[in-house]
């Protein structure tokens, strides 16, 4: 039991390697989760994380595979579409989410057909699902960076971030920190997804981030108690996802966020805080 | 309370409110007093809550000036209609109270034994000792604003603005909620209110604005709230005109 669980990760260095990044990833990922869900932009993330791909395919038109190309192509990418998204809600009369949906779509098929131009089928399902089970050092460092930045950056920002959810009004009549919090928020949610990108693709990045946040909703009360349990359903799902794909074979991005879907769906059954279950069985009111 | 005592606390200078270009507060002048005690009322769509946003500086005036006189890093509290409060956000009644320590802590200041003990007060003198830990998705609307004006305690901010606290709320509640409102006052802070309930205002507040998107009458209470006063203040409320024409008051 215990060789089968520790045995791939003792035995491969390649599997060690896509345990440190999905660590990493969860650490940034869980918590920017959270606020999404609490933001209400959870279909905003997910939007996103399409809109890098024709980014990172302009990276990879004139690069290949380099890491720092497609990075920074798909960092352009997704605050270009953020911004454009922002602008369009607010100067026109279309919402933010229809515009999201707008954007996205387009950069999917943008994407797809500038990957198409260059690269073989092979590179695009590299782009699209990721290489979690080949990341080298320069992808392990951004990685761990990113996760680092995001942990620090969520830190100082905790306060108007949490405020901004709850009570915007009155944000805005004691700060202006409002703005530039929203700004800094999705400027982390782009960075978080491009790291993301590299180990799972486009495609999934996003799940990293849900899955463990929308998981975590049904165990605890508390945003900080949220934020926790999201990071430990991340690693537990990165843990469970590679194990997964290692011994039964599945390709290892979406056994991950398979993983991750399972932690949800038993979430959903079984959470202490408002799972089906207790909604079933509630057990005998109390006295007071 | 410190700081420079000036005889007003909030100026207008001619100021008209709206939204789009339409005015919803019309050509307002006159003065809150430092220390005053200020009802407003009116008729629904007289601009009772616009006159507010305008001075939380929300809404910026279409014309004329809104003068605060505050000291140097204070703010002016303030509590909106049916505060826009995401009630599902899993967030302590605590927490939401330490937010009124925002002026002194800010994003990144810590909260300290001092801090807490004003937090643990707040939450006692509006009656909700034992709440602390509960989420705020958990409380009645009676709670909800209890926990809003603990927070109001702690900005102890020397202008306080209500707008409609009482709406929707009980005998019980609304009685210790006004409480702290004469307790403002007795501490010299300028607090303005908007109100429905003529026999509130004419118990607690001394002063009253009677307003109808145009001011209708300003000063004691007993003399605004006549009741030729408030027939008129019924009438003047128009109706939206889309092809309104450019209002040509002098601005002097």
């Amino acid at each position: 039991m215990i060789d089968y669980l520790v045995g791939p990760f003792s035995e491969f260095a390649f599997m060690q390697r896509a345990l440190v990044g999905v660590i990493a990833i969860a650490l940034g990922g869980g918590p920017i989760g959270v606020f999404l869900m609490l933001r209400r932009m959870s279909l905003t993330g997910d939007a996103m994380a399409h809109a890098i791909l024709p980014g990172a395919a302009v990276g990879y038109l004139f690069a290949g595979l380099s890491l720092s190309a497609m990075t920074i192509g798909g960092l352009a990418a997704g605050v270009i579409v953020a911004v454009a998204a922002g602008l369009v809600s607010r100067f026109t009369a279309l919402k933010e989410d229809a515009s999201l949906a707008a954007f996205y779509l387009l950069s999917l098929a943008l994407g797809v057909t500038i990957v198409s131009l260059r690269g073989s089928n092979v590179d695009l399902l590299h782009v699209l699902f990721g290489t979690v089970l080949a990341l080298d050092d320069n992808t392990l460092l951004l990685l761990a960076s990113i996760s680092t930045i995001t942990v620090m950056a969520l830190a100082i920002l905790y306060r108007p971030l949490v405020l901004e959810c709850v009570d915007p009004v009155f944000l805005r009549s004691v700060s202006r920190a409002g703005t530039p919090t929203h700004l800094t928020f999705l400027g982390l949610v782009v960075l978080n997804l491009v790291g993301g990108f590299h180990a799972l693709g486009t495609l999934l990045a996003v799940g990293m981030m849900m899955l463990p946040a929308a998981a975590s909703r049904f165990w605890a009360a508390d945003i900080t108690a949220m934020m926790i349990v999201s990071i430990l359903i991340g690693m537990l799902s990165g843990l469970g996802g590679l194990l997964l794909s290692f011994h039964l074979e599945l390709p290892a991005g979406p056994a991950i966020i398979l993983t991750a879907g399972i932690v949800y769906v038993l979430s959903l059954l079984a959470g202490r805080e408002g799972g089906l279950l207790w909604l079933l069985w509630p057990g005998r009111h109390l006295e007071a | 309370m410190s700081g420079t005592v000036a005889a007003s606390a909030i100026g207008f200078d001619e100021v008209t409110l709206g939204y789009g270009r339409h005015p919803a507060v019309h050509h307002l002048n006159g003065e809150i007093a430092t220390g005053s005690l200020t009802a407003i009322v009116g008729p629904n769509g007289a601009g009772k809550s616009t006159l507010l946003k305008g001075i939380v500086g929300a809404l910026r005036p279409l014309d004329g000036h809104i003068r605060l006189t505050l000291p140097a890093r204070a703010s002016v509290a303030y509590l909106p209609q049916a505060a826009e409060i995401d009630r599902t956000f899993p967030l302590s009644v605590y927490d939401l109270v330490a937010m009124g320590l925002w002026s002194r802590s800010g994003a990144l200041g810590g909260i300290g034994k001092g801090a807490r003990s004003r937090i643990e007060e707040a939450l006692s003198a509006v009656g909700l000792t034992g709440f602390e830990r509960r989420p705020i998705g958990t409380l009645s609307g009676g709670q909800m604003q209890r926990t809003l004006f603990a927070r109001l305690l702690l900005q102890d901010s020397p202008i306080i603005l209500l707008d409609e606290p009482f709406t929707a709320i009980d005998a019980k509640t609304t009685a210790d909620l006004l409480d702290l409102v004469r307790r403002w006052h007795a501490e010299a802070r300028t607090v303005v209110a908007v109100l429905h309930d003529i026999d509130t205002v004419k118990r607690v507040f001394p002063q009253t604005l009677l307003i109808a998107r145009e001011p209708v009458a300003w000063g004691a209470t007993a003399e605004v709230l006549s009741a030729a006063n408030l027939l008129r203040a019924r009438q003047m409320v128009e109706a939206y005109d889309p092809h309104a024409a450019a209002c040509d008051r002098s601005a002097a």
